[in-house]
C-alpha cells in the first residue's frame, strides 16, 4: 500500500479496495516503525489524521466524495497548521502552535486530504542538506549515511521512504528540486506567485514559492490542482486562471523544442552525472522533441546575487522573531535589548545567524547600492537570459545538482561550499520561472535528477513533458532497498 | 572582503544577535568568505540595468480601505511568552 501513487489511491478509495482509515493507519504504522532511522517527521498528528480519514470515509459513504477525499499526505513544517506546532525546523519556533492554517493547508483540508503531520526541513529553509534542522538531520532513504538534500529534505525523504505519496514543500533556491533529485522522487517549483505564500513562514519573500514532492508527474499535477491559485491574503499571489493540470499530461511532445543551457554542462558536472542527463535528453528525442543548445551567459552570477538578496530579505523577515509575541524567549532577560539578543542568539542556529548578519551588513547605511541594488540589477540580467532562451525553445533541460546526494557532514564546515550545491537551481528563483526535477538515472546507486524549466505559468507544459518521460522510462518507479 | 572582529560584533549588535566570544573568529572567517563570494558582482557592468524587485514586475495590489479582520487578540496571544491584561510583557523599558 505504501508505494501507491496519489492517483492510484484515489482510484482504490473510489473502488472501495480499502478505506482512508485503513491506508492512513498503515502509513502511520510505517512512520512509527521506520522513521526513527530517517527522521523525516518533526510532528506526527496521528489522532487528527485518523479523525480526518474517518470523516473522509463517511463523506464517501454518503456519496459526497471528491478526487482528494481521504488521500494521505503531509506538510513541510514551514506551513502554519492551526493548533499544531509549526517549528520551521528551528528552536525559535519549537513551542509555536500556529493560531491559523496556511492557505495551502486550508486548501488540502477543504479538499478532504488527510495530513499525517509536519515534515523536517533545514532551519527556516536555509540549507541544501537538511543538516541545519534543530530536530536533527534527515537520512536519505537510498543510503542513510547520505543527506536527502534540502531544505525540503523531510518532504523528499518521506515520499521516498513510502510514508506519504505526496508532500508540500517550498523552494527559495532549489529546496524542492534538489531534495527531489537526491531522493529519486518528483518535485515541482511553480512560477513565483502561482501558489499562495500566506501562512508559509517567510525566508526570502521575493524568491519563496510553495510546491510539492510526489512519486510522479501525474501526482504533482493532482497536488497543483489543489495548491495553485489566487489568494487575496498574499499580495504577491498572481490572479491567473488555474488550468486542470491533469488534462494536458498526455499531450504529444512531437514538435517540442528543448533547450540545453551550455553553461550547465560545464566542468562543474562530473562525467557520470553528465551522462545520466544526456541519456534522458536522448529519450526526449525519441519522444519527438528536438534539441537545441542555448546560452545563459550570466548563469555564474546567480549564486553571488542570491547570497545578497536572500540574506537581505531574511534579515528583515526574521526580525519578527524577537521573543515578544511568539516563539522562544530566553530565561531571565535583564532588559529589552538583552531579551532580543539572547532570545535570537539562543533560538537561531548558526546558518540562520550567518545569513541574518550578511543581510544586515548588506542593507546597512552606505552599502545599499553596492550590494542590494547591484544584486537586483544582476537579477534582471539573469531573468533576461532565461526569457531570451525561452523565445528560442519551449522548455529547458538541465542537471539539478553537480553530484548525487553527498555524505552527511561532508560540506558542513564550509558554508560557501554548501552554497555552490545550488548552482543549477538558484537562478530559476531569481528569474521566478517554474522548474521540475524528475528521476532520470543513478550514479553510485544514488538517484540523479533531470531539471525541466519553463516560461512563466508553463507548469502544464513541464508536467506534460515530465509525465511523457515517465511513461517511457521507469526511473521514477525505483525505490530504495527495503522500501 | 575581509571583516575584522569588531565589524562582526557591530553587525551582530545591528541584527540583535548575542554571539559568544569564542564564536566570533568563526563568524569572522565564514562571513568574510561569503562576502568574497558576493563580491564577484562588483565586476559586472549594470549601469543601464533597472533593478528587479519582482519576477513579474508586478506592482503592489491595493484593496478597499474596509475592515475585513475581526479582533482575535486573545487567540493570538495564546502563543506569546508572557502577557497581562491583553498586553505583551517585556522587561521595563522606561524607568
Amino acid at each position: 500500500m505504501h508505494t501507491k501513487t496519489i492517483a492510484e489511491i484515489a482510484r482504490d478509495l473510489a473502488a472501495g479496495e480499502y478505506s482512508s482509515v485503513e491506508i492512513t493507519t498503515d502509513l502511520l504504522n510505517r512512520v512509527k516503525q521506520l522513521d526513527g532511522d530517517i527522521n523525516s517527521f518533526i510532528t506526527v498528528t496521528g489522532e487528527q489524521a485518523l479523525a480526518q480519514a474517518k470523516a473522509a470515509d463517511e463523506r464517501r459513504a454518503a456519496g459526497q466524495a471528491e478526487t482528494w477525499t481521504g488521500i494521505p499526505m503531509a506538510h513541510k513544517d514551514i506551513f502554519c497548521t492551526d493548533g499544531v506546532v509549526t517549528s520551521c525546523g528551528s528552536k525559535m519556533l519549537s513551542n509555536f502552535a500556529a493560531p491559523y492554517d496556511a492557505t495551502v493547508v486550508e486548501k488540502f483540508n477543504q479538499a478532504g486530504a488527510v495530513s499525517l503531520g509536519k515534515l523536517n526541513m533545514d532551519e527556516f529553509a536555509m540549507g541544501s542538506s537538511n543538516e541545519s534542522s534543530f530536530y536533527g538531520p534527515v537520512a536519505n532513504p537510498w543510503n542513510k549515511d547520505h543527506v536527502p538534500g534540502g531544505s525540503s529534505g523531510g518532504s523528499a525523504a518521506a515520499v521516498a521512504a513510502g510514508f506519504v505519496p505526496g508532500a508540500t514543500a517550498t523552494d527559495t533556491g532549489g529546496s524542492i528540486r534538489q531534495p527531489a533529485a537526491f531522493c529519486g522522487v518528483t518535485g515541482i517549483k511553480p512560477t513565483y506567485g502561482r501558489v499562495s505564500r500566506w501562512g508559509m513562514i517567510a525566508y526570502a519573500s521575493s524568491l519563496d514559492q510553495g510546491g510539492c514532492i510526489t512519486r510522479n508527474a501525474e501526482d504533482a499535477a493532482m497536488m497543483m490542482n489543489i495548491m495553485a491559485g489566487y489568494d487575496a491574503k498574499d499580495s504577491t499571489c498572481v490572479e491567473q486562471p488555474v488550468p486542470d493540470y491533469t488534462s494536458t499530461l498526455n499531450d504529444s511532445l512531437e514538435g517540442m523544442t528543448i533547450g540545453l543551457p551550455k553553461e550547465y554542462f560545464s566542468s562543474d558536472l562530473s562525467a557520470d552525472m553528465q551522462q545520466a542527463v544526456r541519456d534522458a535528453i536522448s529519450e526526449y528525442e525519441k519522444l519527438g522533441a528536438s534539441i537545441k543548445e542555448v546560452s545563459l551567459p550570466n548563469a555564474r552570477l546567480a549564486i553571488p546575487a542570491y547570497y545578497i538578496i536572500a540574506p537581505a530579505e531574511c534579515s528583515a523577515n526574521l526580525s519578527r522573531m524577537d521573543g515578544v509575541r511568539f516563539g522562544y524567549r530566553c530565561d531571565d532577560p535583564q532588559d529589552i535589548n538583552d531579551l532580543y539578543k539572547r532570545s535570537r542568539g539562543e533560538g537561531f542556529g548558526g546558518e540562520v545567524k550567518r545569513r541574518i548578519m550578511i543581510g544586515a551588513y548588506a542593507l546597512s547605511a552606505g552599502f545599499y547600492d553596492a550590494y542590494y541594488k547591484k544584486a537586483q540589477q544582476v537579477r534582471r540580467l539573469i531573468k533576461n537570459d532565461f526569457s531570451a532562451a525561452l523565445k528560442e525553445v519551449d522548455i529547458l533541460a538541465a542537471p539539478v545538482s553537480p553530484t548525487p546526494a553527498f555524505k552527511r557532514g561532508e560540506k558542513t564546515s564550509d558554508p560557501v561550499e554548501m552554497y555552490l550545491e545550488d548552482i543549477f537551481t538558484i537562478s530559476l528563483n531569481l528569474a521566478g520561472m517554474p522548474g521540475m526535477s524528475i528521476p532520470c538515472g543513478q550514479v553510485n546507486n544514488l538517484p540523479v535528477g533531470l531539471q525541466l524549466i519553463g516560461d512563466y505559468f508553463a507548469e502544464d507544459r513541464l508536467l506534460n513533458a515530465a509525465h511523457k518521460f515517465q511513461q517511457a522510462t521507469d526511473w521514477h518507479l525505483k525505490t530504495p532497498a527495503g522500501i | 572582503m575581509a571583516l575584522d572582529q569588531q565589524q562582526v560584533r557591530d553587525i551582530a549588535e545591528l541584527a540583535r544577535l548575542q554571539l559568544d566570544d569564542n564564536q566570533i573568529a568563526e563568524y569572522q572567517k565564514n562571513l568574510s568568505s561569503i562576502l568574497d563570494l558576493v563580491d564577484q558582482l562588483s565586476a559586472v557592468d549594470t549601469s543601464s540595468v533597472e533593478p528587479m524587485a519582482h519576477p513579474l514586475d508586478a506592482v503592489q495590489r491595493l484593496r478597499a480601505d474596509a475592515v475585513t479582520e475581526e479582533n482575535q487578540r486573545d487567540h493570538f496571544q495564546q502563543c506569546a511568552p508572557q502577557t497581562e491584561n491583553g498586553y505583551y510583557l517585556v522587561p521595563r523599558v522606561v524607568e
